[in-house]
């Protein structure tokens, strides 16, 4: 019999009962709760004057509108301006009150972005189910959570019953081997892997990356990418365990300590897919083939190396991607035939759960250190993805790095990722963003979302336009 | 949770692909605390060509002739005819409570995004797929014929055409059994209370820093 992967392996530890119909249900180790998602769940359960099943299972924090202005941030929950937005996060804060989940308030240390605080305070660790009501979630599996999104049903249902009622997925191994090159990021790797499989080509499996880039990169990194997977189709993303994962937890507020802490090691090793697993579908990429990626569409699988030229409608055969390529031109106003670098840019984000970690930050500052953003710019943003990273960062003095380059530097939350909060794109304007959605509308009405690393986005910022961020000299001018 | 078992209803088709969750209901409408009355801004951007807002009276406002749905035709349809990866990207319920609330019953497409489609068995839509090539002809027929009705039924897992033509689908016997039923998820996983609880024991003997509170 083949052995078994790491899909498998948490999978089976966390079946609690296979039904005869084919479901099963799983139980779940943590769930993270925010304010978009919970609030129709919570008064589900009082409806039906139910209980949380485990109310130490859960966290929850507002990330989603909050304002990320630090003035508008400082006066408080009461004071946020938009009557919308201020009333969910009242009402996660009174629903977490009333049912006595633990919050991280607004202005807290510990809070920020779900995918962003779970894991820095170790609220998510190896080997645990955790779910949010968020696509996002397979961030955690970075460290080899089996970890997926969830909707408002089923946040209620966790809620209830700690367990969720699943089907088991099909397992897909993604393969990245060699190494790669100068100014290539793991969300460079991410979006080649999208533009390789498509927005759909993981649909229905849970993915897990393997080869040497994933080995060489750090915890930060596979979050990027497992933070991806939904947009390759893939609700779940997984890295195995190695030392790296282990250093990582080492010392993280709610991760085990003394003896504990050595039998969860002894079982955090054991959270990698036998050698004689088999996957029902396997991707291989090199690593040195991957340059750095740029979006120019409305989809992320509409992605091209940075030396590329945007695609024509009329080079393409198949009728329903014709008419997407045309309707994505239009509504990104760009010609096929042109260069990606010559893609202008009006505002630039460098935030979300996708790169918004103290890394994400630091190669940011890297670029923005000693430069200046282009006149013809009209905004970046600079969104900490927690109060950790925030005070971190301005610890190492970042903040004043991407201030001198006139940068705004933020407070912690979901921001222009989304655009629930003040942080929009208007109509027709361009955006280098770090986020993970290039969507319609996805960062403001008609705005126009071009998906890049942070260095690629600090870079943008610089140029005024797209470029490749290894043309940069470092720390010298442009 | 309505119960699903025979349908007949008025087919409308969107003809494109990979239509994602913020385009059937797009961010500013999650701020609503509630579970209904989202159909008037479902497909928002595509349907209106102002912006829309929380909370305003769409009957007023302007509509992009355009969008099928805006068409005389397609006025009362509750049978979505759509292209590949529908309902991709975000995990919001939001969308299919928009559909609901709108009037759709079903969706047909060729693929959907798996969270999507999960989300739609817990509001009593059902999702169908049927393949690219069968998706093709209905669209052509759907244009070709006014009042173009499909005939949904679930018992038989079938969709069929006015001429009588059947196209089976598939479906998993667990969301097939709570939609015909309408039944109470949460309700039948606690009949399993007793199996949770001897699970966690032995977890807790065997992981406990799993059961490490977060105070
Ligand atoms: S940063 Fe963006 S993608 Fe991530 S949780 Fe927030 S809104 Fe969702």
């Amino acid at each position: 019999m083949a052995g078994k992967t790491l899909y498998d392996k948490l999978w089976d530890a966390h079946l609690v009962k296979q039904r005869d119909d084919g479901s099963a249900l799983i139980y779940i180790d943590r769930h993270i709760i925010h304010e978009v998602t919970s609030p129709q769940a919570f008064e589900g359960l009082r409806m039906a004057n139910r209980k949380p099943w485990r109310l130490e299972m859960n966290v929850a924090t507002p990330d989603h509108n909050i304002s990320t202005d630090s003035a508008e941030r400082a006066a408080g929950v009461d004071a946020i301006p938009d009557e919308t937005s201020r009333i969910q996060v009242k009402t996660l804060d009174e629903n977490c009150e009333y049912f006595g989940i633990r919050e991280f308030g607004m202005n807290e240390m510990g809070q920020g972005i779900v995918h962003v605080m779970g894991p820095e305070l170790g609220a998510s660790l190896p080997g645990m189910t955790v779910v949010c009501g968020d696509s996002h979630t397979a961030t955690h599996g970075a460290f080899a959570c089996l970890a997926h999104g969830i909707g408002t049903s089923e946040v209620e249902h966790v809620l209830a019953t700690q367990c969720l009622v699943a089907k088991k997925m099909k397992n897909m191994l993604i393969n990245v081997d060699g190494v790669l090159g100068t100014g290539v990021t793991p969300k460079d790797v991410v979006l080649a892997i999208i533009g390789e499989i498509g927005t759909a080509g993981g649909t229905g499996y849970a993915i897990e990356f393997g080869g040497q880039v994933f080995r060489d990169m750090s915890i930060e990194g596979r979050m990027t990418v497992c933070n991806m997977a939904i947009e390759a189709g893939a609700r779940v993303g997984m890295v195995a365990v190695d030392d790296k994962t282990i250093d990582y937890f080492q010392g993280r507020q709610f991760a085990p300590a003394g003896e504990v802490w050595d039998q969860a090691v002894a079982y955090w090793e054991t959270l990698q897919s036998d050698a004689d697993a088999e996957f029902d579908a396997v991707v291989q990429l090199k690593g040195e083939d991957i340059q750095p990626q740029v979006t120019w569409g409305t989809s992320p699988e509409m992605v091209l190396p940075v030396s590329g030229v945007i695609p024509r409608a009329e080079d393409e055969s198949d009728p329903v991607k014709k008419q997407g390529i045309e309707q994505a031109l239009t509504y990104m106003g760009l010609e096929g035939g042109s260069a990606i670098t010559d893609i202008p840019v009006d505002r630039v984000f460098i935030g979300s759960c996708t790169n918004s970690r103290i890394e994400d930050m630091r190669a940011a500052a890297e670029i923005a250190r000693g430069r200046k953003v282009a006149d013809s710019i009209k905004q970046v943003l600079v969104v900490p993805g927690s109060q950790m990273v925030k005070a971190q960062a301005e610890k190492e003095g970042l903040d004043k790095v991407f201030k001198e380059a006139g940068m705004d530097w933020r407070e912690p939350g979901c921001s222009m990722c989304l655009a629930m909060n003040a942080d929009k794109l208007g109509a027709g304007e361009h955006c280098a963003s770090t986020s993970n959605r290039n969507f319609e509308g996805r960062q403001g009405n008609g705005g126009r979302t071009h998906l890049v690393s942070p260095a690629m986005a600090a870079a943008a910022a610089i140029a005024g336009h797209i470029t490749d961020v290894r043309t940069f000299e470092e720390g010298g001018a442009s | 949770m309505k119960a699903f078992t025979v349908h007949k209803g008025l087919v409308a088709g969107i003809d494109r692909a990979n239509v994602d969750t913020d385009m059937i209901i797009p961010k500013q409408f999650l701020k609503s605390i509630k579970r209904s009355g989202f159909g008037p801004n479902l497909f928002d951007e595509l349907r209106y060509l102002d912006e829309g807002k929380p909370g305003q009276d769409c009957a007023s406002r302007p509509l992009n002739p355009d969008f099928p749905l805006n068409w005389p035709r397609y006025q009362g349809a509750s049978v979505l005819l759509c292209r590949e990866n529908f309902g991709c990207g975000s995990s919001r319920e939001h969308a299919p409570w928009a559909l609901d609330d709108y009037g759709f019953r079903a969706v047909i497409a060729p693929s959907f995004a798996d969270i999507f489609f999960n989300n739609c068995f817990k509001n009593g839509i059902l999702p169908i797929v049927l393949k690219e090539n069968i998706v093709d002809t209905l669209f052509k027929d759907v244009e070709a014929n006014e009042g173009y009705e499909l005939t949904v039924d679930l018992p038989r897992q079938v969709v069929v055409t006015p001429s009588g033509e059947e196209f089976s689908f598939e479906i998993d016997e667990f969301g097939k059994g709570c939609l015909l039923e309408g039944l109470d998820e949460i309700g039948l996983t606690l009949n399993d209370a007793d199996a949770i609880r001897a699970y966690e024991a032995a977890r807790e003997k065997d992981t406990p820093w799993l059961f490490g509170a977060i105070k």
